[in-house]
């Protein structure tokens, strides 16, 4: 029989129908949906006069805009609307929303998985592009524009073209103070932000194996920073422990058939990858990206690197541009870099482990006085309840971390939480670009550790001498 | 959609790789509920000194001279010359929605990210990958020729320089037939409703829990 790969499988397993170009009619079986990216596709539907195919698909939540301080009421009129016309679109198509002010809501991408909304063996869609994290329970889970999130609403398929496939080994044991965080950054170092383009890339090896689930939802999160559009992991045991139970995963007989068909969801040996990438778990550090774009990124008892060096004149350019957007010396020590604020939050890492291992660090401790902000950003309501009844909360805050109610946040700063101008940021979230967290704003991005490291010393630190 | 079928466009370029959808729309405009009107505030930060806000005037505003957008020889452009990796990062339709308001109608970079160019297609806007080299050229020769301009076949599947250099394009030909014609995707699709119908009925007999909300 012919071998295949985890991703051919999920592929094979959704196709309605194939043009003889190669185009195919991709079915959808969860769609999850935001207010940012949704508001236009609804109106698309209606103006067409199209009813919504499957309704039961479909799980809708506010995220982008929502206040982490107040939540009962949006001040900025024009987020109000936004959240406001998801609301409403929920209640004419009688969808499944947790709105503002529901426990269960959260960032997209983390109420998804911690619903069971997320199974093994799905495609899973929204209008955003870090849908790549819900790969972590081998479905095939990627971002789409809003005309795609019209086009599922209205025919619960997508035309898509196969991609090709990547597989990226990270074999061995990670060091201590190394989190999935710092894999995700290593191989985006390693590839760059283009080297994932056009493929579905598979993580697996014996490090990932052991990497919980929050650790692989955090690296299949980051797929789309290396340029994929789609991260999966294969699953096993570590995967069914996580999905059983949850409120949207199958029960009881239901829940012996899928496992019997989830067991096959990971490639058979030998199956062929257009690219293979290997890296050694032993050798990867603690990361800080230095520029902006995540693959500009080193170890955090490296130094800045200096663009004279290079070679290619576009990327030298690029280097030296991103220094001075930056205020960086090339040739400066990492940890020589003062912060100003800390965002712990975000769909890469705002989940119950991610809290935990920051809260180990910042326990005892106190945010250093330079430091303006320290700021912890629950992924869902659940997430929070469950950091509160560990007693996380109260770690952060004797230190003198803000906590705060669950959103994106100062991820990309569309709500109240923001950098101002010039302002340097210790952050767990995703992307470095240029005013991502607010105009003139400067982002680091780190694990949830080294941004508590961070915190409490006031500049990059090598969160081992934490943890010895 | 709007259809494309040629074009020939006054060409701009913006050179710097990994041009983000952050960069092409920053995300306090995310927050409109329409389709329209974000050409004012494609590459914002870049294009203005200030920070912009939704709903201003941004007729206002003090433009950055040093940003190729601003520069009088390019007003009018339909063609953005882009490099590597155009079109990284968020999945925001919002990026096409802007270039498009602006007025550009086709794009020419060595690549491009994949749900942006994506994006693109379903917006009639042509994302066109060209050889690193070629576009390297194509650099060159625009600072050097003010009015540089460049002819855009869709149907031949080619890009054809002033001098009469003509470079051979791909494109899937699903994209180029909706594209040729304007065609509404989800009407075609929806022709093949019974086939979709069909799928989910043995998906259900296979994948019951895939079906139903929370239990
Ligand atoms: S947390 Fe950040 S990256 Fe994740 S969905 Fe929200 S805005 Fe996007």
């Amino acid at each position: 029989m012919n071998s295949l790969s985890l991703y051919e499988k999920l592929w094979q397993a959704h196709v309605v129908r194939e043009e003889p170009d190669g185009t195919a009619l991709i079915y959808i079986d969860r769609h999850l949906v935001h207010e940012v990216t949704s508001p236009q596709a609804f109106e698309g539907l209606r103006i067409a006069g199209r009813p919504l195919w499957r309704r039961d698909s479909i799980l809708a939540t506010a995220d982008h805009n929502t206040p982490t301080t107040n939540q009962t009421v949006i001040a900025d009129p024009v987020s109000r609307l936004q959240v406001s016309t998801l609301d409403q679109n929920c209640k004419d198509y009688r969808i499944t929303e947790f709105p503002m002010g529901d426990r269960r809501q959260g960032i997209v991408h983390v109420i998804g998985p911690e619903q069971g909304a997320t199974l093994p063996g799905m495609t899973v869609v929204c209008g955003d592009s870090h849908t790549s994290t819900h790969g972590a329970f081998a479905a095939l889970a990627m971002g789409i524009g809003t005309s795609e999130v019209e086009h599922v609403l209205a025919t619960q398929t997508l035309l898509a073209r196969k991609s090709k496939t990547m597989q990226v080994l990270v074999e061995g044991t990670l060091s201590l103070g190394v989190t999935a965080k710092d894999v995700a950054l290593a191989i985006i170092g390693h590839i760059g932000t283009a080297g994932g383009t056009g493929h579905a890339i598979e993580f697996a090896g014996s490090a990932i194996r052991g990497l919980s689930m929050e650790g692989r939802m955090t690296l299949c999160n980051m797929a789309i920073e290396a340029g994929a559009r789609a991260g999966m992991v294969a699953v096993d045991d570590t995967t069914l422990r996580y999905l059983e139970g949850r409120p949207f995963a199958p029960h009881g007989a239901q829940w012996d058939a899928a496992v019997a068909y989830w067991r096959t969801l990971h490639s058979d040996e030998g199956a062929h990858f257009d690219r293979v990438v290997t890296l050694d778990a032993s050798r990867i550090e603690p990361l800080v990206t230095w520029g902006t774009s995540p693959e500009m990124v080193t170890t955090v008892n490296g130094r800045v690197p200096d663009p004279a060096a290079e070679p290619d004149p576009t990327r030298r350019e690029g280097m030296q541009r991103a220094l001075r957007y930056m205020a960086l010396q090339p040739g400066m020590p990492i940890t020589d870099i003062a912060i100003d604020k800390v965002f712990i939050g975000s769909c890469t890492n705002s989940r119950i482990e991610d809290l935990r291992a920051a809260a180990a660090v910042v326990r005892g401790r106190k945010v250093a006085a330079n430091v303006k902000l320290a700021l912890v950003v629950p992924g869902s309501g659940l997430v929070k309840a469950a950091a509160e009844a560990e007693g996380l909360d109260k770690i952060f805050v004797e230190a003198g971390f803000e906590w705060r109610n669950p959103g994106c946040s100062m991820c990309l700063g569309m709500n109240d939480d923001r950098l101002s101008p010039g302002e340097r940021c210790a952050s767990t979230s995703n992307r470095n670009f240029e005013g991502r967290q607010g105009a003139g704003s400067r982002t680091h991005l780190v694990s949830p550790q080294m941004a508590a490291a961070a915190a409490v010393t006031g500049h990059f630190s090598d969160v081992r001498a934490f943890l010895n | 959609m709007k259809a494309f079928t040629t074009l020939d466009g006054l060409v701009v370029p913006v050179d710097r790789s990994n041009v983000d959808t952050d960069a092409i729309i920053p995300k306090q405009f995310l927050k409109s509920i329409r389709r329209t009107g974000f050409g004012p505030n494609l590459f914002d930060a870049w294009r203005y000194l200030d920070e912009g806000q939704p709903e201003q005037d941004n007729s206002r505003r003090s433009l950055n001279p040093d940003f190729v957008l601003n520069q009088p020889r390019y007003q009018g452009a339909q063609v953005l010359l882009a490099r590597e990796n155009f079109g990284c990062g968020s999945s925001r339709e919002h990026a096409p929605w802007a270039l498009d308001d602006y007025g550009i109608r086709a794009l020419v970079a060595p690549s491009f990210a994949d749900i942006f160019y994506n994006n693109c297609f379903k917006n009639g806007v042509l994302p066109i990958v060209l050889p690193a080299d070629v576009v390297d050229g194509l650099f060159r020769d625009v600072a050097a020729n003010p009015g540089y301009r460049l002819h855009i076949d869709l149907s031949a599947q080619t890009v054809t320089t002033p001098s009469g250099a003509s470079h051979g394009f791909s494109v899937d030909e699903f994209r180029k037939y909706c594209l040729l014609n304007g065609l509404d995707e989800i009407g075609l699709t929806l022709r093949h409703s019974d086939e979709i119908r069909a799928y989910e009925a043995r998906r259900a007999r296979s994948e019951p829990w895939i079906f139903g909300g929370a239990a």
